[in-house]
């Protein structure tokens, strides 16, 4: 399909009971679907010969701590042969395990492994669900919201152990987190720049 | 009499010359063939995700230096490209011309280092000392035009921060002028070079199938035979106005790959000669006081300046809410920001694409079955840096 349009139609009409609702912005389309689906309809768009996204960009996840339904998983794909790009996402519990998509596109091994490491969502049948960016023996899922800034061990080479440990973090000063957000609006037009800065610039 | 043969399991890295970087590679070798490779990634992780959660859109791009750090504005223009997507400005064309010509300096900057160095891993050391002398000259550029020769936090949303200083525009032409002779005579020392070619020659093939499965980008796909650059295909700013070719490789071997980033090179020369030639006078940046700060003099004479200034500096500015993935064809491959903005003057998620992620991750398939001396080979033309990968 070369057209976004025509591309959604198609999803829409392909796909009916388990897209749950799409739309098309800043030239890309967003697919929101159930949990269930997503083997079904990631190989459909891989394999059907109208939308071929044969290419997997990454998979990430967004945390909204204080909604019920509190991560949202995020795939986006690319197909090189209509030039067009696909955001895919559903909402998942805490605790809840989805589906791997490594039997699919091998690449999303390490992508799965990133976002169990970084948001701890578990993933069924996945062949090598390691940590993958943090320490071996890291504790902790680093990208959730409620994860602080500045952690929650730190390590350091301990002269008496003759080894490198960690230790609960100590910080000299609190972190200090700014609240410059203001109500304040400002103006909606923008001010003509007057001629003697014009030269300068 | 049979003996038992055990595979030998070996460390490669974290500490090592040809590991580009801090990586960690487990190998598992039977006799010199390698069985089975487990990278470990990480040691560089520094949580850029999560710090630029907390902090403003502006205080965010130093961070993107700090990814790709061979070629530092490449990552900062896929940002400033999100955000004015979402925000809907337009940036002036002069912005636009200093920013592909700087996108294309890093890129020679990267290719530079990436063919040099990957010489150096199969036993030739003069590409990397003329290569080096080269990669001075551009750093220069970079600090002329940004104050610092890597981390240069210069890309901003709605243009660039200031504009080239006096006679630097002359001195990126002559330095046209004289590369291409370079390029020549790096091609002297390599490209028919027997030792280069029997180190690169069929090593560390990808098929087409693979290269798409896999989810590479940039000279990985291309090196493979699929031409696809997304400077072409999805271009942003100024890319559609410029003539540039894209070198596609046949074979998806080491070799091919070489190839490609050697040609990528005089093709960027040829864009920065084109953004030099069209470059008009003219403002860099937009003027909308809520998104870029107003010029220096002005504060001191305009009240409403001023506190633009402030707030851009104490509060930042803000992003209406909104979804966007905006990638570019950094050096590497596709290098994509996935940004969510909450209305707020910080970023409630950021997601980083990092091209070299998904080309590491291929280690294991790419290298199963090579002997061991082809490990640095293979690693050198995926061209990793792991300021990107471990983010």
């Amino acid at each position: 399909m070369n057209n976004l349009i025509d591309l959604e139609k198609k999803i829409n009409s392909e796909l009916t009971t388990k897209i749950n609702k799409t739309s098309i912005k800043h030239n890309q389309i967003y697919i929101e679907i159930d949990k269930e689906d997503l083997i079904d309809v990631v190989l459909f768009l891989k394999t059907n010969k109208d939308t071929k996204f044969r290419q997997l960009i990454d998979i990430t996840v967004v945390d909204y701590p204080e909604e019920t339904q509190r991560f949202k998983i995020v795939y986006l794909f690319l197909s090189h042969e209509f030039n067009q790009r696909i955001i895919l996402s559903y909402f998942i519990n805490e605790n809840e395990l989805i589906s791997t998509l490594t039997s699919v596109f091998p690449s999303a091994n390490w992508m799965e492994r990133e976002v169990f490491d970084m948001y701890g969502v578990n993933f069924k049948d996945h062949p090598d669900l390691r940590r993958i960016l943090t320490d071996y023996g890291f504790e902790g899922h680093p990208l959730r919201k409620d994860f602080p800034l500045t952690g929650n061990s730190e390590v350091r080479y301990s002269e008496e152990k003759k080894k490198v440990i960690n230790e609960p973090v100590k910080l000299e000063q609190n972190y200090r987190n700014f609240d410059y957000e203001s109500p304040w609006e400002g103006t909606k037009y923008i001010k003509e720049i007057s001629e003697t800065n014009d030269k300068k610039n | 009499m049979t003996k038992k043969i055990k595979n030998l399991n070996l460390n490669f890295g974290p500490q090592h010359p040809a590991a580009h970087g801090v990586l960690r590679l487990i190998l598992e070798l039977d006799g010199e063939v390698v069985e089975k490779a487990d990278p470990h990634i990480g040691l560089l992780h520094r949580g850029t995700e999560k710090l630029i959660e907390n902090k403003t859109y502006m205080q965010a791009v130093p961070y993107f230096d700090r990814l790709d750090y061979v070629a530092p504005m490449n990552q900062e223009h896929a940002f400033a490209l999100a955000i004015e997507k979402i925000l809907n400005i337009d940036v002036p064309i002069r912005a636009q011309y200093i920013r592909v010509m700087f996108c294309e300096i890093g890129r020679i900057l990267s290719h530079i280092l990436n063919v040099t160095t990957q010489a150096l891993d199969v036993g030739a050391l003069t590409p990397s000392l003329w290569g080096f002398e080269e990669r001075e000259t551009l750093m220069t550029f970079y600090e002329r035009a940004s104050g610092s020769r890597l981390h240069a936090n210069y890309f901003r949303a709605g243009g660039v921060h200031q504009d080239l200083p006096a006679g630097l525009e002359n001195d990126i032409a002559k330095f046209c002028e004289t590369f291409p002779k370079i390029i020549n005579d790096l091609e002297n020392l390599l490209t028919d070079n027997r030792i280069f070619k029997q180190r690169n020659v069929d090593i560390g093939l990808v098929t087409k199938d693979d290269a798409l499965d896999y989810s590479f980008s940039g000279v990985m796909i291309r090196g493979s035979g699929i031409p696809w650059d997304l400077r072409k295909s999805q271009p942003y700013d100024c890319y559609d106005q410029l003539e540039f070719k894209i070198p596609v490789g046949k074979n998806g071997d080491c070799y091919d790959r070489y190839l490609c980033r050697i040609e990528e090179m005089k093709e960027s020369v040829s864009i920065i000669k084109q953004c030099l030639a069209r470059m008009e006078k003219g403002p860099i940046k937009t003027f909308d006081g809520k998104i870029s700060p107003p010029p220096k003099a002005e504060i001191k004479q305009s009240m409403e300046a001023l506190i633009h200034h402030f707030k851009l500096f104490t509060e930042g500015y803000r992003v209406p809410k909104d979804e966007i993935y905006t990638a570019v064809e950094a050096p590497k491959g596709e290098f994509g920001v996935y940004l969510i903005s909450d209305g707020s003057s910080k970023p409630y998620k950021c997601k980083i694409r990092a091209p070299g992620f998904s080309h590491l991750q291929s280690m294991d398939y790419l290298i199963k079955g090579h002997m061991l001396a082809d490990v640095p080979a293979v690693l050198g033309s995926l061209d990793i840096v792991f300021g990107e990968v471990d983010r």
